[in-house]
Parts: structure tokens; C-alpha cells; sequence
């Protein structure tokens, strides 16, 4: 297991490379000068000229690069633009509100859609199914940003309930904190359950018309049990999978939430950055994100195993 | 004063006048009709039959395990010990499922769970209707293992089925389906999918087994060599109709409805028809079950019938006694010698 | 079967295709039609109807400089609807083009398919925000910009049909007798292609019209003049608080949009369902 683990994080390391080149390159895939389309339109040939040796654009392309991965791997994402300080700072800076929002998105999402798409499949064909799919399809139809209003106007401003803006750290209070989340979370979290409740209704229905199933109700079981002892665990495996392909779903969202909601997060960080055209920072924050999602691609990989005991490694 | 005249008991399981239906999209397909028969305690009765002929609807709709939509019972009854099944509440077949009645299948590949381990897989029927914790129950799986004869038992309550073969996978079904000691084991094709010498084992065990849990059994086959070796009495069903019934030594000696006969023609002795059927040609019976969908006039078996002859398309046949206890439903019935 | 039968029966069958079909062909003509029904010029600026609640004249009311937001919200369907359309089109010839190449030519194939998931590990917002903050905000960069993010998903589909098609006795016959390799894609290859990238081509048109929205409302999207759904959100958001309708109304046109054509992703995948579509 352990050997499998270190083989599969070693295989994610030609994605993370070929990752950095993209992020990198794009820079200079570019029409015209990089550093003439950061600078913006007002500025001088002489802002120019500084912002191309601020960001080594005059150095040869591999020279530049190698800087680049040297510099990541100890821990340098480079220096912002706008702000002169170091970009990894400023992402741990803004780390917490967004790990906050990312997982707590994850855990409603979950909450929701696993239920629901169980349901469905065991009432496949019936009113309920239609209705839960019917919310699936509604779901990703819909934006973040207008669901996010739509939370809003109903829970803060009409019944006023809930706060509407800001994040609040968790070291200031368990109870300010949540409820600060709880909006922004609940409509990233509605937004990401359709998907995952479609594929867990897939799934369950799948499995439902297996032989073990019937095997199951001849024992007399209820549908409960059925349901959750005989059929989830079986129908685990592409819902694992699907909530990790989700995450990246997910990473939109928070960058939208984040501005809807004015939560100071890595979302804000870089919708900041664009106005500011900031490279660097994007560039870090691409990096990061990607490798996060990386990252819970390779714990879902992972997990298959105590799901289903017929998967060694 | 006459001596008091005990009123024949009910039998453990009786069916009268089954109808099963399914809705298909050119309309009702009627799978099982009007079959009627009664299965005393202890007593092991086979029905016999090709794919698609309704054996295996009847031997769910006892459990009421029919799924519905699309199935459904449109009419007749199922009494157990003289209850009528049909009437019963979900709660209330739930109690009788895997307790009263248990049923194994025909694919032990398919038939386990491949997520559980096969002690979680046994006990949990022993922990839902006697009640038994965790450790009660796993003590019982045991003995339940060892009662099945699957070499090192302790070892295999925590295998998953996939370390099984299909042999030790059936056993493993017979364990699970006798864990609560059942009236009625319902056993469709139990052998059909394993190699013969496999076969030959598991219908050993299931012999030995039956005499010592005296529960009665319901064996579903195709396999007339099959029956032979288990069976008491046999029915034989043909196009959702029982065509045929008798002690098994009279309708095996002198079939009377020319399918049972076609049916020994094709299938001479225990064991070929795996072969047989991976070949495609399990029966040699020309010709092909009717589609149900439609109604059928005169004898269903009429087309692929040898013996047909003007009467035999227009009129159907009823079922009548032509030996003591044997049943067949044939104009010609009584010109059938026997083999 | 009289086409009035045929239609009977997909309705029974697949009214989701229908009933999307018809709202998505209702945004089409809006699209179209949008100078005859859009009251007035989308883009005058009338001081005295600055956030002007909706009535007989403004619909959806007056915005924050007091242009009509109706007339703006009906112009925005020419903009997701072309954006959607654009990269539906450019990522399937893109991403057909990389999967064949990847499926017949094994060489190539660990290179590229080894780039793809590069790509597909760099969440498709940020990859289109980083291509827009280079290349300018423009229409045509946002639909370059999420088209490069959607390719990898076309050429993967495209690839493993190949892959499956290669083991198929027809495909090797016709090698081995000698047709001409264009032939062989033209006759077989293209063919069982159609029904799995159609699908997943309207799924793609879904979320590109999704995606080009979120990015003009953190403001790397169509330059702001444009009235894009996802602007004039983006420009009400401020007033959400005394103005909701001037964000909900044209949020409601592009949810409508999006859940028409992810209706007819899902009722084309339910009606052609061959073996690939299953998968998706």
C-alpha cells in the first residue's frame, strides 16, 4: 500500500511538471510584448522596460524558465507586480478563508447529493426521481452568483438571518464564523451536488440491478439496509471519483463566491490580480490550485482500496 | 360416535391459480397462468422448464420478490401454511424472507456481495430475524460453514467472495439461505453454472443437508438428470403453463406430454447441460417458446409438437389425471408409451 | 410514421430533448431578433432612468448610468449563445483533431495525451482568466481562451473511441485490404464519432456559456461595453441590495439558457445512447 502510494505520488509528478511549463509559457505564448499587455495602456516605454526586467522577460526562454522551477521549488512563487511582496505570502495570507469555504462547499455538497441521488435510484422512474433529477439539472444550470443572490435576498435580506458579507476567522469564534460561511457554502455546496447526485443516482441504479441485490431483499433486509449496507459501498467507487473530479468545479466557484460574497480568499486574490494585472500572482495561484487538485485526485486513487476489497495494490 | 376424521393439514405452500404479468411496451406479457400446486413439509418438488418459460417468476413471486414495475400478480393466490402471501404487508414478507422461506441463486458469481466479507454476509440474516449480536452472530456463520464443509472456516468468514471459487461461493449461498433454518428453500438452478464434478458435490450437500434441516425444497432447474437425483415430484411448465405433473419415477418412466419427453430426449444425464447450453443448444426440441404477449390459441406447444395434430392448434388442452397423482395436459396423452 | 406520430412519440420518449430544444430555439431568435425586440438602444444612457424599477417601458428596469436592461439582457443571448456555439465548435475540431492523432499515431500519443492532463489538472477558469489577462479582454479571447480549456475533454472521448474502434474486426479488415487511411475515417472512424461528440458538445456549449458568464462577472471577461449577461450581473451587483431584479432577471435568462441546452445534451445522450455516450 505505502509503495503504491509513493508510486502514484511519483506519477503525478510529470503532470505537475508539464503544469508548471504551461502556466510558464503561456507568458510568452502571447501575441506582441507580455509585458507591454501587463502594463496596460497607459503606460510608459519606460514602464515597460521595467516590468520586462522585472519579470526576466529579457533573459533566453530556458534560462527563465530554470530561474522559475528553481525558484518554486524552494518555495519562491516570485514577487508581485503590484504589491512588491513575496506571492507565496500573499497566498498564505489568504489561505484560510478559502480552505474554510473550499471544504465546507465539499461537506453540503456531499450531504446533499448522496441522499438525493440514493433516493432517486431506489425511486427511479417515479415522482421523486423526477424531482430530484430535475433539482440535479437546475442545479448546474444555474450559476453560482445568481444562486448566491438568490440565498442572499431570501436568508439575509428578506428574513435577515443569516450575514451577508465577509469572512470571519475561525480563531475569533466558532459561532461568527459559521454563520459568516454558511451562505457562501450553501451555494457553492447546491451548485456542486447536482453533479454528484447524478452520478451517485447512475451508480446506485447500476448496482441496484446487480444479483447480490436481490440476493439481499431475499434475506429479508430492509430497504434501508439494502440500500446502505449492500448497495452505496458497491456504488462508491465512481462517486469517490466524481467528487474529486468535482473539485475543480469547485475552484471556479470559489473564486466567484469569494467576490459575491467579499470574502478575502485566494478567489479574491487573483480576480485582484487580473484588474491588477498582476502575473505573478495568477501564476502562483494557478500553480497552487492545480496542485491541490492534483493532490485529492491521487487521495481519491487512494481510497478505492477501502471501498472495495477486490482493488489491491 | 365416529372416530374423529383429522381434516387433512394445510400444506406448507400452496399455489392457486397464479397469474404474473409484466408490462412491456407491446403490452401485458404474461409470464406465469394459472399455476397451481402445493409443496408439503420436508418434500422437495422440481420444476422444470426452459428459460423463459416461467419457473423462475413463479419461484419469485413466492417471496414476492417480483420487481415491480414492471411485474405484477394479476391474479390467483399464495398460501403459506394456509395464509394467503398475497395479503401480507412489506413488513410482514420481510419476516418471513431468509427466516421462513429462503431462496438461493442460480450465479454464485453474482449472487455475493463483493463488498462484504461472507461472516458479515451470513450473519447479518442471523442478527435481523433471531435477534443475535455481532459476536452470536458470527459464531453462528461459523458453524453455518462448517456445516456446508468449506475447509478452514475461520479463515473464510473474513474473505471477500471474489477468493472464493463458485463451488465454495454456492456452499457459501446454502449457509446464508439455511443460517435461520428456513420451512422452504427455494433453489433456482443451484448447479446450473458449476463445473460438473462441483456439481455432483453440492447436490450431495444439499441431499445431506435437507435431511437433517428437514426444510422442504423448491428446486427450479432445466435439468431433468438434476431432478432425478433430488426430487420427489416434478412439474413441468411450458409458456407460463404447467403442462405436466407427477411422482418423479412415473414421469420419468412414462412422460405423458410429449416436452417432458422432448426435454429427456435432449438432456440424457446429469451434467451435459453446461455444455450443451454454452454450445446454444440446450433442448433439441425444434422450434421456439411462443411470445407471451399475445394470446395463444389451442396447445402452446402445438408448433414445435411432433404429435400435433388438428385439435391441438384449436383447442388447449386441460389438465388431466391419466396415472394416480400424474397430471398432463395433452390430447394424446394416453397414447404415450413409456420410454 | 406520419412526422406528427414520430414527433408524438419523441415527446413521450425524450420530452427533456423537446422541452429544451424549444427554449434553447426561443434564445436563438431572441438572439437574432434582438434589434426588432429589444425596445430601446442597449446602450443610451439616460440619466433620469438610473435605476428605474421595471415597468411598461424599462422591463427589467433602468441600470446604474439608466440603460435598459431588457434591451440588454436580449443582446446578451447573441453574446453567450455565440460564445457557447464558438467554443463548442473550436474545441471539437481542436480536440477531434488531437485524439485522432493521438489514437492512430502511437508515438505521439504519451506526449499528448500527458499535455492533456496537464491541462485538465488546471481548473479551466484559471487557465482562461491567466489567457485572458495576456492576451486582452476581448470576444474572441474569451472563446480562444475557454476553448483551450475544454479541448482535452474532446480529444480524451475521441481518443478512446479510436482506441475502441481499432479492436473492432471491420477496422482491421478494411486495413488489411489495403483502404486508403482517409477512407478508413471518413467510412468508419468519423461515423461512430458523431453521436459521442454531438453529446458532449452540447455539454461543452453549456458550460462555455457558464464559464464566459462567471469571467466577464470577476471582470476578465468581454470588455465591459459588451453587454454580456455576465456584465450587466457584474454592473448590478453593486445595487443588488435596493435593485435586485437588475442581477436576477438576467441571471434568470442565463440559467435558462444553460439548463435548455444541458436539457438537450441530456435528452440527445438518452435518444442516440450508443455504446460511447454511456460514459460520459
Amino acid at each position: 500500500m505505502l509503495a503504491y502510494a509513493i508510486r502514484r505520488l511519483l506519477a503525478t509528478i510529470p503532470v505537475m511538471v508539464i503544469v508548471a511549463i504551461i502556466v510558464f509559457s503561456l507568458l510568452y505564448l502571447t501575441p506582441g510584448d507580455p509585458a507591454a499587455v501587463l502594463a496596460g495602456e497607459q503606460a510608459t516605454a519606460d514602464d515597460i522596460a521595467r516590468l520586462r526586467l522585472a519579470l526576466g522577460l529579457d533573459d533566453p526562454f530556458l534560462v527563465r524558465f530554470g530561474h522559475w522551477v528553481a525558484g518554486v521549488l524552494r518555495g519562491d512563487l516570485g514577487t508581485s507586480v503590484f504589491s512588491n511582496r513575496p506571492v507565496l505570502d500573499l497566498i498564505v495570507q489568504r489561505l484560510e478563508p478559502t480552505v474554510a469555504l473550499t471544504a465546507a462547499s465539499l461537506f453540503i455538497a456531499v450531504l446533499i447529493a448522496v441522499p438525493l441521488g440514493v433516493v432517486a435510484a431506489w425511486q427511479s422512474g417515479r415522482i421523486i426521481d423526477r424531482l430530484a433529477m430535475g433539482f440535479a439539472v437546475l442545479g448546474f444550470s444555474m450559476p453560482v452568483f445568481v444562486l448566491s443572490y438568490l440565498l442572499i435576498m431570501l436568508l439575509s435580506v428578506e428574513w435577515n438571518v443569516l450575514p451577508v458579507q465577509g469572512y470571519v476567522p475561525i480563531a475569533y469564534g466558532f459561532w461568527p464564523w459559521a454563520t459568516h460561511l454558511l451562505l457562501p457554502a450553501l451555494s457553492l455546496g447546491i451548485v456542486n451536488a447536482a453533479l454528484i447526485a447524478r452520478i451517485t443516482r447512475a451508480s446506485m441504479l447500476e448496482i441496484l440491478g446487480q444479483d447480490y441485490i436481490r440476493t439481499a431483499r431475499a434475506k429479508g433486509l430492509s430497504a434501508p439496509a439494502i440500500l446502505i449496507r449492500h448497495a452505496l459501498k458497491n456504488a462508491a467507487v465512481p462517486i469517490i471519483t466524481v467528487i474529486g473530479i468535482s473539485f475543480a468545479l469547485l475552484i471556479s466557484g470559489v473564486v466567484v463566491t469569494e467576490t459575491v460574497f467579499n470574502i478575502p480568499g485566494m478567489g479574491r486574490l487573483v480576480v485582484d490580480a487580473i484588474l491588477r494585472r498582476d502575473y505573478p500572482v495568477i501564476q502562483g495561484i494557478i500553480l497552487i490550485f492545480s496542485m491541490a487538485y492534483v493532490l485529492i485526485n491521487l487521495l481519491v486513487d487512494l481510497s478505492y482500496g477501502l471501498f472495495d476489497p477486490r482493488i489491491r495494490y | 360416535m365416529s372416530p374423529a376424521v383429522p381434516l387433512p393439514a394445510a400444506p406448507l405452500l400452496e399455489l392457486r391459480d397464479l397469474d404474473v404479468s409484466f408490462r412491456t411496451e407491446g403490452g401485458w406479457l404474461r409470464a406465469v397462468q394459472g399455476l397451481s400446486f402445493t409443496l408439503g413439509a420436508g418434500e422437495t418438488l422440481a420444476i422444470v422448464g426452459e428459460s423463459g418459460s416461467g419457473k423462475s417468476v413463479s419461484a419469485l413471486s413466492v417471496m414476492r420478490l417480483i420487481p415491480d414495475p414492471p411485474g405484477k400478480i394479476t391474479g390467483g393466490d399464495i398460501l403459506y401454511q394456509g395464509q394467503s402471501l398475497l395479503g401480507f404487508s412489506e413488513r410482514q414478507m420481510r419476516q418471513l424472507r431468509g427466516n421462513d422461506i429462503s431462496m438461493i441463486f442460480q450465479e454464485p458469481m453474482t449472487s455475493l456481495n463483493p463488498v462484504l466479507s461472507i461472516g458479515q454476509q451470513i450473519g447479518e440474516a442471523i442478527r435481523l430475524h433471531q435477534g443475535a449480536d455481532r459476536p452470536e452472530a458470527r459464531a453462528r456463520a461459523l458453524d453455518m460453514l462448517r456445516l456446508v464443509q468449506i475447509p478452514e472456516a475461520e479463515k473464510r468468514l473474513d474473505a471477500y467472495p471474489h477468493a472464493l471459487s463458485g463451488g465454495m461461493r454456492q456452499r457459501v449461498m446454502i449457509a446464508m439461505a439455511l443460517a435461520c433454518g428456513p420451512r422452504i428453500l427455494i433453489a433456482d438452478e443451484p448447479t446450473t453454472a458449476l463445473d460438473v464434478t462441483i456439481q455432483a458435490q453440492v447436490l450431495d450437500l444439499m441431499r445431506d443437508l435437507k435431511d437433517r434441516t428437514k426444510a422442504a425444497i423448491l428446486l427450479i432447474t432445466h435439468d431433468l438428470g438434476v431432478v432425478a437425483e433430488m426430487a420427489e415430484r416434478v412439474i413441468v411448465i411450458y409458456a407460463g403453463r404447467k403442462v405436466e405433473e407427477g411422482p418423479v419415477r412415473d414421469l420419468l418412466r412414462c412422460p405423458r406430454h410429449p416436452y417432458t419427453r422432448g426435454l429427456l430426449g435432449a438432456v440424457p444425464r446429469l451434467g451435459a447441460s453446461l455444455k450443451a447450453e454454452k454450445a446454444g443448444r440446450l433442448l433439441e426440441i425444434p422450434g421456439t417458446v411462443p411470445r407471451l404477449d399475445q394470446p395463444i390459441i389451442g396447445c402452446a406447444f402445438a408448433p414445435r409438437c411432433a404429435y400435433a395434430v388438428d385439435r391441438c392448434h384449436r383447442e388447449r388442452p386441460p389438465l388431466e389425471a391419466r396415472d394416480p397423482g400424474h397430471l398432463a395436459a395433452c390430447w394424446r396423452a394416453h397414447e404415450m408409451e413409456p420410454l | 410514421m406520419s412526422p406528427r406520430q414520430s414527433f408524438g412519440r419523441l415527446w413521450r420518449r425524450h420530452p427533456t430533448l423537446i422541452i429544451g430544444g424549444l427554449l434553447l430555439l426561443l434564445m436563438g431568435l431572441a438572439a437574432v431578433a434582438a434589434p426588432v425586440l429589444g425596445t430601446i438602444d442597449p446602450q443610451t444612457i439616460a440619466p433620469f432612468d438610473r435605476l428605474r424599477p421595471p415597468d411598461g417601458q424599462f422591463w427589467f428596469g433602468g441600470d446604474l448610468i439608466g440603460r435598459d436592461v431588457y434591451s440588454r439582457t436580449v443582446y446578451g443571448a447573441r453574446i453567450s449563445l455565440a460564445v457557447g456555439l464558438g467554443v463548442a465548435l473550436f474545441s471539437i475540431i481542436l480536440g477531434l483533431a488531437v485524439g485522432l492523432l493521438s489514437g492512430f499515431v502511437r508515438l505521439i500519443d504519451q506526449i499528448l495525451m500527458r499535455v492533456m492532463d496537464g491541462i485538465m489538472a488546471i481548473p479551466s477558469i484559471l487557465l482562461a482568466v491567466a489567457l485572458i489577462a495576456l492576451t486582452g479582454a476581448s470576444l474572441t479571447n474569451v472563446i480562444i481562451a475557454i476553448t483551450v480549456a475544454e479541448v482535452p475533454r474532446v480529444a480524451r472521448l475521441a481518443r478512446s473511441v479510436v482506441l475502441s474502434l481499432k479492436e473492432q474486426p471491420f477496422l482491421e479488415a478494411a486495413v488489411t485490404a489495403g483502404t486508403p487511411f482517409l477512407a478508413i475515417l471518413w467510412r468508419h472512424v468519423l461515423p461512430n464519432m458523431l453521436a459521442p461528440l454531438l453529446v458532449q458538445g452540447t455539454y461543452i456549449f453549456a458550460s462555455a456559456v457558464l464559464t464566459e458568464a462567471i469571467l466577464s462577472f470577476i471582470g476578465a471577461g468581454t470588455p465591459p461595453a459588451i453587454p454580456s449577461w455576465g456584465n450587466i450581473i457584474a454592473e448590478g451587483r453593486t445595487v443588488f441590495h435596493i435593485a435586485p431584479h437588475l442581477v436576477l432577471l438576467p441571471g434568470l435568462a442565463l440559467s435558462i439558457t444553460v439548463l435548455a441546452v444541458n436539457l438537450v445534451g441530456d435528452g440527445l445522450r438518452d435518444h442516440l445512447d450508443p455504446r460511447f455516450v454511456s460514459r460520459l
